[in-house]
């Protein structure tokens, strides 16, 4: 129970433990893939063959190609940044007017609509991505049908994979805009309008800035949730494949550690990307 | 902005302004594609380029037993894998939110989220590299002299599971640590000081206090669960039968939509369902459930 | 009150230490059956480290302490004789109110029938019959307070911890709570352990007071003796309004001393504790002990009369006094108005002549202050 309660040895002991153990849980399956990219051998798997830097550097030659000789691994991780920044900016400048219409305007349909915007979380992904898929194949059939035109973007590719992607991402950030938005303090608006501020710069020098740290983080969550997105994107790539889809495609087949090597290169990114933005919150908070 | 200021054509024109790309947003690429995914799966291919409207593809799921049995497999499987994920993560919410204080418990809620910031992907790589038959754990099982013979640890149900609940941990905790943290000490002080013991309060003070964090996390938790595709698939192998690998069969290896549809349309009814059915029964509204998560 | 032989509280020389400081320092103190005691100190005296410690929540360091004559070294809080009414008061929001009086009674596996009567029957004793399938949020806050009382009494503890139970409540309803507290206390005739910085709350309920600072009791006794008899200068001007008055001990004659501010103001106390001659003192004259005279010769005669300026009329109806500076030195001084409405008159600016029974004014020896 809580400290102030007394506990039985074996309770604390068994915490304990099972907290370890599920540390090891937690951890181990990242530890594994990080330790055999500098394995010495020509598949991720165990014994030890020694340290190399093949799986990074490597140009071909002893048969191994590392990440960054890797052209299609290159392509894909470049495929993936391209489509989480559309994503991105869509889903926060979306997100943004969406917070502003349910906090702030009074309009019919108010609360039909504020479920209705909950709908995409609780819709599985592949569904997301069929129902898409189905909906601009027939988009684009009737277009040429009638008119003789050929639409691409509405054909299985990147913009349709953006568009599957940010059915959903744009959901939650809207939630995390509408949350900060909820608590800010319209005295202080009114305070501006009051010295003098037109409705502008009210909301570029007060609003804007007061929901920054909700803005800032609602990308990095639309940022991440795109980079790592499979089931929607699955249904609806074309020829470029982002990266999730091209190590899915290759781990079928039994890949190489180079795989070991680009998600160690993921984990660092998404290191670096946690610790500035905890960084940047410890700042704003102190 | 401003739903006080202004002439009425002038907040009339911002409502307009702000409702536009949200409904743009709802009904291009949610209600839209839904409406058209129902109609096409009620209607059955006669000819090339020629419809008419049948129950067919749903004739199809219910008379076939393998969809139908991959169906319900799946709705087990992520049942049991959503009350696993409870389990495990219970006692860890417990912690960050009870045990540990300050750092402490910022520190380990900081630990708990690390793993989720790196895709699915990876982590289900470092798992097939573990757990396969050339892999890490079969070889230690061998090297201790418990077993002969390195096994094949991947491609049981259990993998499966233990791959879905490491997935979904996450989902769980987050609205797990936000409930109890919520619960306040002195209650559970009350309880002792009244006379019970740590199942009574933990019965009648944790749990129902905790219930709307568990719900959400339930609810996540088994979505998403449901609706995976790549841990089956990468940890069951063909002997995954998950029911997305059925939808993605229709869909994209066999090009028959309508069938695709109609699977994609039983998954969700499924899904709906259990959410539903979880609101009820913890007597909770959709959009707070929702916010919590 | 008459002691039985054996208290339903002892406390003896417990000790708990923080990083820090020490909440708890080496307290000793035992609390008669059926009485009303207080602990009263201001946040941050470790009462509510006490408090804790006694329901079981806190081990003490050191020393022990006994509940009916019992030690309760080693035993956990759900086996002692003893139920805590919480400051928030901790009501289960997933229960009834029934429930919630049944809650000690379910665990102690009474039967259904059987608790739901005696919820119902110890609702009925506090005034709350019929509310047993209310929801605990559709209470007011006094029917709240009420519940929370008799969750715990219903179990029949031998000691009922009560923690600043009235700081959530707004002042009128802490008013009327603070008799119906009492009321309580006495018709169940269980011992209440109560702790609170509201020292109206701790003279008006208690049968006796322990006024706590830093860990200690600076002292322990009725609610007239720490009014009438502090023993040490915390507790002088802690219990009380008090007019606080510095200076050196001019003259030491039997219990009486004459005090000398810095400014040159003397005026006379008596002794509480032994003063030298010359030492640094604080002298304590209660607002309602000194008189007004609107001349010299009115004041009794053999007491020194003293005289100021009306700085400023408080009125507060039954506890109106006037604020005035001592004329020679401007020494700021502040008088009850007398009930009678015979100053009622009484101007800003305007000279009045004032006096007191020095008997009744206290003196300590400057620097056994503690707080």
């Amino acid at each position: 129970m809580i400290p102030s309660l007394p506990r039985p040895l074996w309770l604390r002991a068994g915490t304990g433990i099972y907290l370890v153990l599920f540390l090891v849980f937690l951890f181990l399956p990242l530890l594994t893939v990080a330790v055999f990219a500098f394995n010495d051998a020509n598949y991720p798997a165990p014994p030890w063959h020694g340290f190399t830097l093949d799986w990074f550097l490597g140009n071909g030659a002893k048969g191994r190609t590392g990440l960054f000789g890797d052209e299609e691994l290159l392509a894909s991780i470049w495929t993936s940044f391209g489509v989480a920044c559309w994503v991105t900016v869509l889903s926060v400048v979306v997100g943004t007017t969406n917070a502003f219409l349910m906090e702030r305007a009074k309009f019919a349909g108010k609360q039909a609509l504020s479920v209705m915007m909950l709908a995409p979380l609780v819709i599985p992904g592949v569904i997301l991505g069929i129902s898409i898929l189905a909906f601009a194949s027939r988009v684009a059939d009737v277009l040429n049908d009638s008119l003789g035109l050929e639409v691409e973007f509405l054909r299985p590719g990147l913009p349709l994979v953006v568009a599957g992607q940010f059915s959903y991402i744009v959901a939650i950030a809207t939630l995390t805009i509408s949350a900060r938005l909820k608590r800010f303090d319209r005295t202080l608006e009114e305070a501006a309008y009051n010295l003098g501020a037109s409705r502008a710069a009210v909301l570029w020098t007060i609003t804007i800035p007061y929901l920054r740290p909700a803005l800032i983080g609602s990308a990095a969550i639309a940022f991440l949730m795109s980079f790592e997105n499979f089931n929607t994107t699955l249904m609806l790539v074309g020829a470029d494949s982002p990266l999730t889809i091209m190590m899915y495609g290759r781990m079928r087949e039994g890949a190489t550690p180079v795989l070991n090597a680009v998600s160690l290169f993921l984990m660092v990114a998404s290191a670096l990307l946690a610790l500035t933005l905890m960084r940047k919150g410890d700042k704003a908070r102190s | 902005m401003d739903d006080t200021a202004g002439p009425a054509w002038q907040r009339r024109l911002m409502v307009g302004l702000l409702l536009a790309p949200a409904l743009l947003w709802l009904f291009a690429l949610i209600v839209l594609p839904h409406v058209d995914l129902a109609l096409l799966s009620f209607r059955e291919r006669t000819a090339p380029r020629e419809f008419v409207t049948s129950l067919a593809q749903y004739r199809t799921f219910f008379t076939e037993p393998l969809y139908w049995h991959i169906f319900v497999r799946t709705a087990v499987i992520s049942a049991i894998s959503t009350a696993l994920t409870f389990l495990v993560a219970f006692p860890i919410a417990w912690t960050i939110a009870k045990l540990a204080r300050g750092r402490a418990a910022t520190l380990l809620f900081v630990v708990c989220l690390i793993p989720f910031w790196v895709s699915e992907t990876v982590r289900t790589l470092g798992w097939m590299i573990l757990l396969r038959e050339s892999g890490v754990l079969p070889g230690i099982l061998v090297h201790l002299g418990l077993a002969d013979a390195p096994p094949e640890l991947l491609y049981h149900d259990a993998t499966i599971l233990v791959g879905l609940v490491y997935t979904s941990l996450l989902f769980m905790v987050v609205p797990l640590v936000s409930s109890l943290e919520s619960l306040d000490n002195s209650l559970i002080e009350a309880a002792y000081d009244l006379g019970a013991s740590g199942p009574a309060i933990l019965r009648r003070i944790v749990i129902p206090h905790a219930l709307p964090g568990i719900t959400a996390g339930c609810i996540v938790v088994f979505m998403l669960t449901l609706g995976n595709y790549l841990t089956p698939n990468l940890l069951g192998g063909t002997s995954s039968q998950w029911f997305t690998e059925q939808i993605y069969t229709q869909f994209i290896t066999r090009f028959n939509w309508e069938q695709g549809a109609a699977f994609g349309f039983l998954l969700l009814g499924l899904s709906t369902t259990m959410v539903w059915f979880g609101l009820k029964l913890s007597g909770q509204r959709f959009s707070d459930v929702m916010r919590r998560t | 009150m008459s002691a039985p032989a054996t208290p339903d509280l002892e406390v003896r020389a417990a000790v708990k230490r923080f990083a820090e400081h020490t909440a708890v320092d080496a307290l000793s103190f035992s609390v008669a059956r059926g009485s009303f005691f207080s602990i009263l100190g201001p946040s941050g005296c470790g009462k509510t480290t006490l408090l804790r410690m006694i329901a079981g929540f806190i081990q003490p360091d050191d020393g022990d302490i006994l509940i009916g004559g019992n030690s309760m070294k080693g035993v956990g809080p759900n086996r002692r004789p003893v139920n805590m009414v919480f400051q928030q008061l901790a009501l289960f929001p997933m229960m009834s109110v029934g429930e919630n009086v049944a809650f000690g009674l379910a665990r102690r596996g009474v039967a259904r029938a059987e608790r739901t009567r005696k919820a119902d029957a110890m609702l009925e004793r506090v005034g709350l019959a019929g509310a047993a399938r209310k929801k605990v949020d559709e209470l007011s806050g006094g029917q709240r307070q009420r519940v929370a009382i008799a969750r715990s009494l219903v179990l029949e503890p031998t000691l009922l911890l009560l923690d600043e139970p009235l700081g959530a409540l707004d002042l009128k309803l802490r008013e009327h709570m603070k008799i119906e507290l009492k009321q309580l206390q006495a018709a169940f005739g269980t011992t209440f352990v109560y702790i609170t910085h509201d020292q109206s709350e701790a003279l008006v309920l208690s049968d006796h007071v322990g006024v706590m600072n830093r860990g200690r009791f600076e002292q322990l006794g009725t609610p007239q003796q720490l009014y009438y008899e502090p023993a040490t200068p915390f507790v002088a001007g802690f219990v009380g309004a008090n007019n606080r008055i510095a200076g050196t001990a001019l003259a030491v004659n039997g219990g009486r001393v004459t005090v000398r501010t810095a400014d040159g103001w003397t005026l006379e106390a008596r002794a509480s504790s032994p003063v030298a001659g010359g030492a640094a003192v604080e002298a304590f004259v209660r607002p309602e002990v000194a008189m007004l005279a609107r001349t010299a010769a009115e004041l009794p005669a053999g007491q020194a009369t003293h005289s100021g300026e009306v700085e400023s009329l408080l009125f507060d109806g039954a506890n109106s006094a006037v604020l005035l500076r001592e004329s020679s030195t401007k020494f700021e001084f502040r008088i009850a108005l007398p009930q009678t409405g015979q100053y009622a008159d009484l101007k800003v600016g305007e000279r009045i002549h004032f006096g007191f029974d020095p008997e009744r004014a206290t003196c300590f020896p400057a620097g056994d202050r503690h707080g």
